[in-house]
């Protein structure tokens, strides 16, 4: 096994001066969680208020529409509840109450501020308290920004369990905190790992349901599944519990690196560590070299997106051969994504948000083998014979742990294969 | 403040991206948050577009909002000009940038660009996204087509309406310039889609308009005959019927005498050959915008042979006409942009098919019931690759296969009626024409005793009475059907004999029965009581 310290060149990327950039962000806003967060709590109900586009933008992130109910809806705000906010609050408590009472199943709701309701400064924190106390003790209200003005895409995640974290139970209890949404196959591989290798209890946030909801305390300590969650990790320490930083689980190496982590602080042996991730690290290598074949050699470019990119650039460089010459991100917190800036070897640029025309000259200046942005971006670059990934598969897919190692690197090899496979001139 | 789960339509600047995404050459300013990019994929995804919308979005942030916004919107304005070089410039705000009050109109004018720059109003709290659209291209006509120009040599109209993401504009736009050229007609310019905005001021050098799609241009038309003196047609050439009546309303306003050639068109006779006789009297429910209702409606009732048996249409601008049209096919109009209501009055309504749009198409997932799209909103699927018009005569034949393809054919559906309990030829296994599933088992009706909530049905019922209830339950197969309020049970056998019944008309069955028996004061039905209503309703 090698040591993480091993793994390390220097100080990789860490302190690699950030191309910083300000103009057109091509990323999409915060309420876009919903989509996946609404399938993860079972219970809760996301209301975003907010206008027509804000639906819109549900609605079409969500591709295919979920049409059986789906746990979130907008309250379109009106002109009516532009002229007085007075009346505005009236109008969204008679919503609560009628969606609450429609819906006996919700014990969450989530009212979700957005650009209108944060512009005209309709304040859903208070909205929130005087809901939860008119559907206490069965329904707590809470409530986060979502809107565009404050949070790009997988931040509105990072915004939503943060203001979770306040209303947390208190404990003195020794357990360890999973933060982030997983797809449940994912948890259960994660959960299933900790337990073989000895470590509980372990709690996860955000929990399916409001009864499983976790305790934090001061001897609580949380490892993170996603890199975007920094507001999380600020108010978690807020609540005494501390952070295990480490690589994101993200192929082989990043999986082990960050069960390293937890291991070392629990206590577990090298030999139990060993014994039980040997076989899935094994499994993991071989799926990984079977599309990193395809891979190896080919120069990445990520435009921002989902703030992945650091750890999944990581991975693509080592443990598939690729070399990259930008990572983008809209937002990069050192204190999460350091250890994975850490293991990349230096080269890239490293660039945080965002100026969209500039970005695409310098992609077309570079001629990538594979560039990684959002849907407004692939198909116009395919066009121009650039080979994409559709960066928000990347959200939407379970690509975490040992046993997705393979999946996520199949996931950038695809295009390229497809590439190959199209034959479309005449025979001669 | 209006609970939403899905929209119909999208807010007013996405239909101002419409017309600038159609045209070429125009470049759209838009003042609006970073997320508003959203928009982008719709057309690059779902149309597929090779090319990004030509839109600069400002993306101011929140720490912008104390500050100066006004100035991030004249450096994206700048940037956009220097960088695209376009022939005119539309400038507007979003929802949130409306709220701000920025005036993008007044900023953009004191910056002298050189080239035109066309303010746009768009109230994105009170319209929605075909208004957008609409008075997007009436405010770039408006603006650049002012001037008096002398008319073509040759006989020639401009087509007016198609837009970006629009329900097969694209192949409509073929089919019309192929009719107009049969009767001697050429295209002088086509627009939004496709055109400059050097091409917007030779709109009236046009002899007469016509207008494709009332709701993206009929503020233009209307602008471009009080100006210019120019007509436009009425009538949709959607259908047989109304492409006939098209040409002679274009043989009215010009006068040429040119035939059309019908030799490619089938629809009459496949409509009249033997094979379509079961299509005779299926009861259809249309929804969609309001043009694409209107056509369907006539292609229904006179062209197919089917009975109308409810419409609507999302777009409130256009509740006029729709309701007059309902009534002149006996039924009440459905004019809501909420899909529940949409759904409760297709549950209602219990048809056979659904003629809508891609939230009907969900509906009838839902309910169990077939459904072609004729409308937008639009998906990914209704971009085929093949040419797949909607107007004209080819557009004729398109909708005769795209509506019956999801129906069950005519033999097969008599043999579903003469043996309705075979093991993997039911009604609920689908038309057997359709791939992609595995034949449903049959649901087995308990037998004996009285059963007060038959298994079958009963799952649609509650959810029915509170609409928005609905969670996805339904199983394809299962019919709508109305509450049964108590007062009238369902024994066994009369239970089992309705799920003999075709899905498809099994609701409407239910229902007949259950009111035949609640108006005798009749407490049980039996068979006996199934069949009496079954007389009692017979036309």
């Amino acid at each position: 096994m090698n040591d993480n310290a091993l793994l390390r060149t220097g100080s990789g990327c860490r302190d690699t001066p950030v191309l910083k950039e300000r103009g057109q962000h091509e990323v999409f806003c915060g309420l876009t969680g919903i989509i996946w967060l609404h399938r993860k709590m079972q219970d809760a109900f996301f209301l975003v208020v907010g206008s027509r586009t804000c639906a819109h933008l549900l609605q079409s992130a969500a591709g295919v529409m979920i049409f059986a109910e789906p746990r979130f809806g907008t309250a379109i705000l009106e002109e009516k509840d532009l002229a007085g906010l007075a009346d505005a609050n009236e109008e969204l408590d008679r919503e609560v109450d009628r969606l609450l009472s429609r819906r006996p199943d919700i014990r969450q709701l989530f009212l979700v501020g957005s650009c209108p309701s944060e512009v005209i400064k309709l304040d859903l924190h208070r909205a929130a308290e005087r809901l939860t106390e008119r559907h206490a003790p069965h329904v707590r209200v809470l409530n986060y920004s979502g809107s565009g003005i404050e949070t790009t895409f997988t931040q509105g995640e990072d915004a939503c369990l943060a203001s979770m974290v306040p209303v947390l139970p208190a404990t003195e209890d020794r357990e360890l905190l999973l933060a982030g949404a997983l797809p449940d196959v994912v948890e259960d591989q994660a959960l299933k790992l900790l337990a073989d290798l000895g470590i509980g209890p372990v709690r996860c946030l955000p929990a399916h349901r409001a009864e499983e909801t976790p305790g934090v305390g001061p001897n609580t300590v949380f490892a993170l599944t996603q890199p975007f969650l920094g507001d999380t990790h600020a108010a978690l320490e807020r609540r005494g519990a501390r952070h295990i930083p480490a690589p994101f689980p993200f192929g082989e190496e990043g999986t082990t690196a960050w069960l390293r982590a937890v291991a070392d602080e629990f206590g577990v042996s090298r030999e139990r560590f060993e014994e039980v991730t040997a076989a899935p690290r094994a499994r993991a290598r071989k799926a990984i070299q079977a599309q990193a074949e395809e891979l190896r050699g080919n120069r990445v470019f990520f435009f921002p997106d989902s703030q992945l990119e650091i750890p999944l650039a990581r991975f693509l460089i080592r443990e598939c051969g690729m070399e990259a010459i930008e990572i983008g991100a809209p937002f990069i917190h050192k204190a999460l994504v350091g250890p994975d800036l850490e293991m990349i070897p230096d080269g890239p640029t490293i660039s945080e948000g965002q100026h969209v025309d500039k970005q695409l000259d310098r992609a077309r200046a570079a001629r990538p083998d594979l560039t990684v942005c959002g849907l407004g971006l692939a198909n116009p670059l395919e066009a121009e014979g650039m080979a994409t990934k559709w960066a928000i598969e990347l959200v939407f897919t379970p690509v975490h742990f040992y046993e997705q190692a393979g999946d996520l690197a199949g996931l950038f090899s695809r295009p390229l294969r497809r590439r190959e496979i199209l034959k479309m001139e005449a025979a001669e | 403040m209006k609970l939403t789960v899905w929209t119909y339509e999208g807010p007013p600047h996405v239909g101002a991206m419409r017309v600038a995404t159609g045209m070429r050459g125009l470049h759209y300013v838009l003042h609006a948050p970073q997320g508003d990019t959203y928009a982008d994929l719709l057309f690059t995804m779902i149309e597929r577009r090779n090319h990004r919308p030509p839109v600069t979005y400002t993306t101011f942030q929140a720490r912008d909002l104390g500050s100066d916004t006004a100035h991030l919107f004249k450096d994206a304005c700048q940037d956009a000009y220097d960088r695209f070089k376009p022939e005119a410039i539309i400038v507007g705000a979003s929802c949130t940038a409306e709220l701000i009050q920025d005036d993008p109109g007044g900023l953009a004018e004191t910056m002298g660009l050189p080239v035109p720059v066309i303010p746009l109003e768009l109230p994105s709290y009170s319209r929605k996204e075909n208004f957008g659209a609409d008075e997007t291209f009436f405010q770039i006509v408006r603006h650049l087509a002012h001037r008096p120009v002398e008319k073509t040599e040759r006989i020639t109209a401009n087509l007016l309406g198609p837009t970006g993401l629009g329900f097969r504009h694209r192949d409509d736009i073929e089919e019309v310039t192929a009719l107009l050229h049969d009767l001697g007609i050429d295209v002088n310019v086509v627009a939004p889609m496709g055109a400059r905005p050097t091409d917007i001021p030779r709109l009236p050098a046009a002899h007469f308009n016509v207008l494709m799609y009332p709701e993206t241009g009929e503020a233009a038309a209307r602008w471009l005959e009080k100006t210019h003196g120019q007509p436009w047609t009425k009538t949709v050439p959607i259908g047989v019927g109304a492409t006939h009546d098209f040409i002679a309303e274009v043989r009215k306003i010009t006068g040429v005498a040119g035939e059309a050639d019908t030799s490619r068109l089938r629809l009459p006779w496949y409509s009249r050959s033997v094979d379509s006789t079961y299509l005779t009297g299926k009861r259809v429910f249309l929804f969609g915008d309001a043009t694409h209702v209107q056509a369907a409606a006539r292609v229904a009732r006179d062209e197919m042979g089917f009975e109308v048996c409810g419409l609507g249409c999302y777009n409130r601008e256009f509740a006029r006409p729709i309701r007059a049209l309902a009534k002149d096919y006996g039924v009440e109009a459905v004019i809501t942009d909420d899909y529940l209501e949409v759904e409760a009055a297709i549950a209602d309504a219990a048809p056979e098919m659904i003629l809508g749009t891609q939230m009907e198409r969900h509906i009838g997932k839902r309910l169990g019931i077939p459904c072609a799209v004729i409308s937008a909103p639009v998906h990914v699927q209704d971009f085929p690759a093949r040419y797949s018009p909607q107007m004209g005569w080819e557009g004729a034949n398109v909708i005769f296969d795209t509506w019956v393809h999801p129906l069950v054919m005519g033999l097969e559906e008599h043999l579903l009626h003469m043996f309705r309990e075979d093991f993997e030829f039911h009604d609920e296994a689908g038309p057997s024409h359709h791939g992609g599933h595995a034949p449903k088992p049959m649901v087995q009706a308990e037998a004996g005793g009285p059963a007060p909530s038959p298994s079958g049905l009963e799952p649609v019922a509650p959810q029915m009475a509170t609409p928005r209830d609905t969670s996805g339950q339904m199983e394809a197969g299962q019919v709508p059907v109305v509450q049964t309020d108590g007062s009238v049970v369902w024994l066994a056998d009369a239970e089992k004999e309705l799920k003999k019944i075709p899905f498809f008309v099994r609701g409407k069955a239910k229902r007949n029965t259950e009111k035949f028996a609640a108006e005798r004061g009749v407490s049980e039905i039996s068979v006996d009581t199934l069949y009496e209503a079954k007389a009692h309703y017979a036309r």
